[in-house]
């Protein structure tokens, strides 16, 4: 009884805390950054916990924003040299308020940012520069893709990426090519980290025969399988159970791989990500369970869809790994993924709450009234694309004309694949009645 | 030729798939350890292992999904489901994934699965139990559906539903594992989908049914033989894709037909069946097709009740008397 009491007056601490929030911006601001400290000293606590790099003075990250602020990515959120809100190494993660692990939990927290050197990391110069463009391609692709979209050259839902991109390409860099990914409807930024092409990614939301599913897919189903991009998928948690039998596969086949299953927090919710979950642990699969934690399913925030928020902690009654990752680093996801897919690989499954943030809205027709300038300003200094290429200039790893230079490449790739849609040809008519079935002179009937 | 239970055939095939091909695994609730919730994997557990022959929890929709993950990277599952009834929570994987992958990677993915089990109603287990389930799944292009009515059907359909490339849906009427049948023991023993059998002829009037409504058929066959009524009586075997060539061919002869269909008539196999007749056999029919279904009401408890609601033999003869204008 003592303890649902407990438990029934945290909830409504939890409930008022979220009215107060709403009231206040800047409070909110405050208080998550008390919140961000809180979790970085119990971080260090823990005894799972990774040895987190060595603390850098201050001045040097206000110098890196510094950078930034000077050589903005443009167009890109933040570089507006405005003071951050926050202190200290954590980014704000969202409603991250308390790490309540019992006692014999495995979870692991990466929540550091601008706690990774590229050495430490074993990456080189060519290797960055190489993320650093595969993350413009994914922004400057959505950015394009969403002009293209006001001028009714895309139709359908077009979910936006934009913010996300040290997930996607942390992830991918930190992985085997031939490791199975799946992913929800937000699915541009996986595949394009995937290597998928610009043109079959463009041509596909224009709806043109050279798409990537012969445009019968459009935004939300993205596929390529020769590169192991297992969709793109419209249906809300439904992809997790695949992803987990993706997993299966690479046991059953022994292919040494590891499944990669992305879903939003709202999927969590769903009973499908229960049961898949379930699996997973029950089969020893190497699977990553990845919930990119952008904090709103759609327009409802994290608060008011969960009783409990910390999502890392969903696999724990699974007797799974949780692993709490800051999102918006690509250092640390990388460091983060890299860390737990080896020991995925030989059948461990694990639960990652990777706190992100998406710029835009759930889509290109949401308003997005549910959130404040606030919140989205306090967001700005955390750009991932931002924040590596002011790595780079701080450690005198590239030119900033260097990194204009990959900018003005990767925005002419994606005119060029604009320019590839709009040359693409509509799928001719009868191609609606090809790739229903593999055996081909199935009797239709029309 | 050998005398198996219709169990025991679906088991051979099963078997013999397995032997032949390593990718082809079979998972699915008390499978394995407790030999089959209606005894169909009985000893395959003892033979291939648990790695191929998997118990899984309660959780239609995540073994459902798993198996079309696997199915996705060249793996060939066999998913069991107790009944059909209980496959409604996979309905989203079975509809949205299995049917939809290849159409919506343009052609690049195949998913190679059957998912099988009990369907239909099974004496007195009322209204939740007791759904035959092919309209739903009959409705979504990229699912092919088949649905034998005998040992020897079930033993040569399986094997070729487990070799397809596209998701199949193999659904074996609950009453019927323990119906006896002489099954093929020719090697390498298959029934290709999408083909017909015709089971009796007559000239007077055409009976289409399958699966437990295709012995309904064949006794209200025999009685009307008895009246002086010759029937033709066709199993189609296969919902999904429908041989209607097959129906069409026997309607020009007879030019009456009948259509007997445990599931509900509202947007049913039998409305579908009748609707392609009249728009492709108009000219030869002599009167209005009839069809026999389950009522239009959920499925009751009671004994008395539960008789009433299902497709009998009097009602398909009722039926055939209809179409023959005799009563």
């Amino acid at each position: 009884m003592a303890e649902k009491k407990t438990t029934s007056t945290a909830k409504k601490a939890t409930a008022s805390k979220t009215a107060a929030s709403k009231a206040t911006a800047s409070k909110t601001a405050a208080k998550k950054t008390t919140a961000s400290k809180t979790t970085a000293k119990k971080t260090t606590a823990k005894k799972t916990t990774r040895k987190p790099a060595p603390r850098k003075a201050p001045a040097k990250r206000t110098t890196a924003r510094k950078a930034a602020a000077e050589n903005p990515v443009p167009g890109a959120v933040g570089g507006d040299g405005a003071p951050s809100p926050i202190e200290g190494q954590s980014l704000n993660l969202g409603h991250a308020e308390a790490i309540n692990a019992p006692g014999d939990a495995d979870f692991r927290f990466y929540t550091e940012v601008d706690a990774y050197t590229h050495e430490e990391l074993g990456l080189d110069v060519e290797t960055l520069l190489d993320m650093y463009r595969n993350m413009l391609m994914q922004r400057r692709f959505e950015e394009r893709a969403a002009q293209m979209y006001g001028r009714q050259k895309i139709s359908g839902f077009l979910h936006l990426y934009i913010g996300q991109e040290a997930v996607s390409t942390g992830s991918v860099w930190a992985t085997r090519p031939d490791d199975p990914i799946i992913t929800a409807y937000r699915d541009h930024g996986l595949g394009l980290a995937r290597g998928m092409s610009a043109n079959a990614c463009m041509a596909e939301l224009f709806g043109k025969v050279d798409g990537s599913s012969r445009g019968k897919g459009g935004s939300m189903h993205f596929f390529d399988v020769s590169k192991h991009f297992y969709g793109g998928h419209g249906i809300v948690g439904g992809q997790i159970p695949v992803g987990v039998g993706l997993a299966f596969a690479c046991k059953y086949k022994e292919t040494g791989g590891v499944s990669l299953t992305y879903f939003g927090d709202g999927a969590i919710n769903q009973g499908s990500f229960h049961e898949a979950a379930n699996l997973a642990a029950l089969y020893e699969l190497p699977a990553l369970l990845i919930c990119e934690n952008n904090q709103y399913a759609m327009g409802t925030s994290v608060e008011r869809s969960r009783g409990s928020v910390d999502l890392y902690k969903q696999g724990y009654p699974y007797d799974m790994a949780g692993v709490l990752i800051n999102g918006m680093d690509v250092f640390t996801v990388y460091k983060a993924m890299k860390d737990i897919t080896d020991e995925a690989r030989e059948g461990k499954p694990f639960m990652v709450d990777m706190r992100t943030y998406r710029y835009r809205g759930h889509s290109m027709s949401d308003p997005q009234k549910y959130r404040t300038k606030e919140e989205m300003e306090a967001k700005k200094d955390e750009d991932p694309i931002v924040r590596l290429k002011a790595y780079m200039l701080e450690h005198k790893l590239a030119e900033n004309d260097a990194l204009d230079t990959i900018d003005d490449e990767v925005k002419q790739v994606v005119l060029g694949a604009v320019e590839f849609a709009e040359n693409s040809p509509y799928p001719p008519v009868e191609t609606m009645y090809e790739d229903v079935y593999v055996q081909d002179d199935y009797p239709f009937i029309s | 030729m050998a005398e198996l239970q219709f169990r025991e055939a679906l088991r051979a095939a099963m078997t013999e798939e397995m032997e032949r091909d390593e990718n082809v695994f079979l998972m699915g609730e008390e499978v394995a350890e407790y030999n089959g919730a209606y005894k169909v994997s009985q000893g395959m557990l003892d033979q291939f292992g648990p790695k191929r022959i998997i118990d899984t929890p309660i959780s239609e929709n995540g073994f459902s999904g798993l198996g079309i993950g696997a199915a996705m990277m060249g793996l060939r599952p066999i998913i069991e489901f107790m009944t059909w009834n209980f496959a409604f929570v996979a309905f989203d994987q079975i509809v949205s994934n299995a049917a939809k992958m290849r159409y919506m990677s343009g052609g690049q993915l195949k998913v190679p699965i059957v998912f099988r089990g009990g369907n239909g109603a099974a004496g007195q287990l009322a209204a939740t139990h007791s759904n035959s389930t092919e309209p739903f799944y009959a409705n979504v292009p990229g699912l092919k559906i088949v649905a034998p009515s005998n040992p020897d059907d079930a033993k040569g359909l399986l094997k070729s539903a487990i070799r397809d490339d596209d998701p199949v849906l193999f659904m074996e009427s609950e009453l019927m594992f323990g119906m006896k049948g002489e099954v093929s023991d020719a090697v390498d023993y298959t029934i290709p989908i999408g083909e017909a059998r015709i089971a009796r002829e007559g000239d007077d009037l055409t009976i289409v049914a399958h699966s437990k409504s295709y012995w309904l058929a064949m006794e209200a066959a025999e009685e009307l033989s008895k009246q002086g009524y010759e029937a033709t009586v066709i199993d189609p075997r296969t919902i999904r894709p429908f041989p209607f060539d097959a129906v069409i061919d026997s309607v020009k002869k007879t030019n009456r037909l009948v259509i007997v269909d445990e599931s509900q008539p509202f947007g049913g196999i039998a409305s579908e069946v009748g609707f392609q007749i009249q728009q492709r056999a108009f000219d030869y029919l002599d009167a209005p097709v009839q069809r026999v279904t389950a009522k239009d009401v959920p499925a009751p408890y009671a004994k008395n009740l539960i008789e009433a609601w299902m497709p009998s033999v009097d009602d398909t003869i009722a039926a055939a008397k209809r179409a023959l204008y005799v009563n």
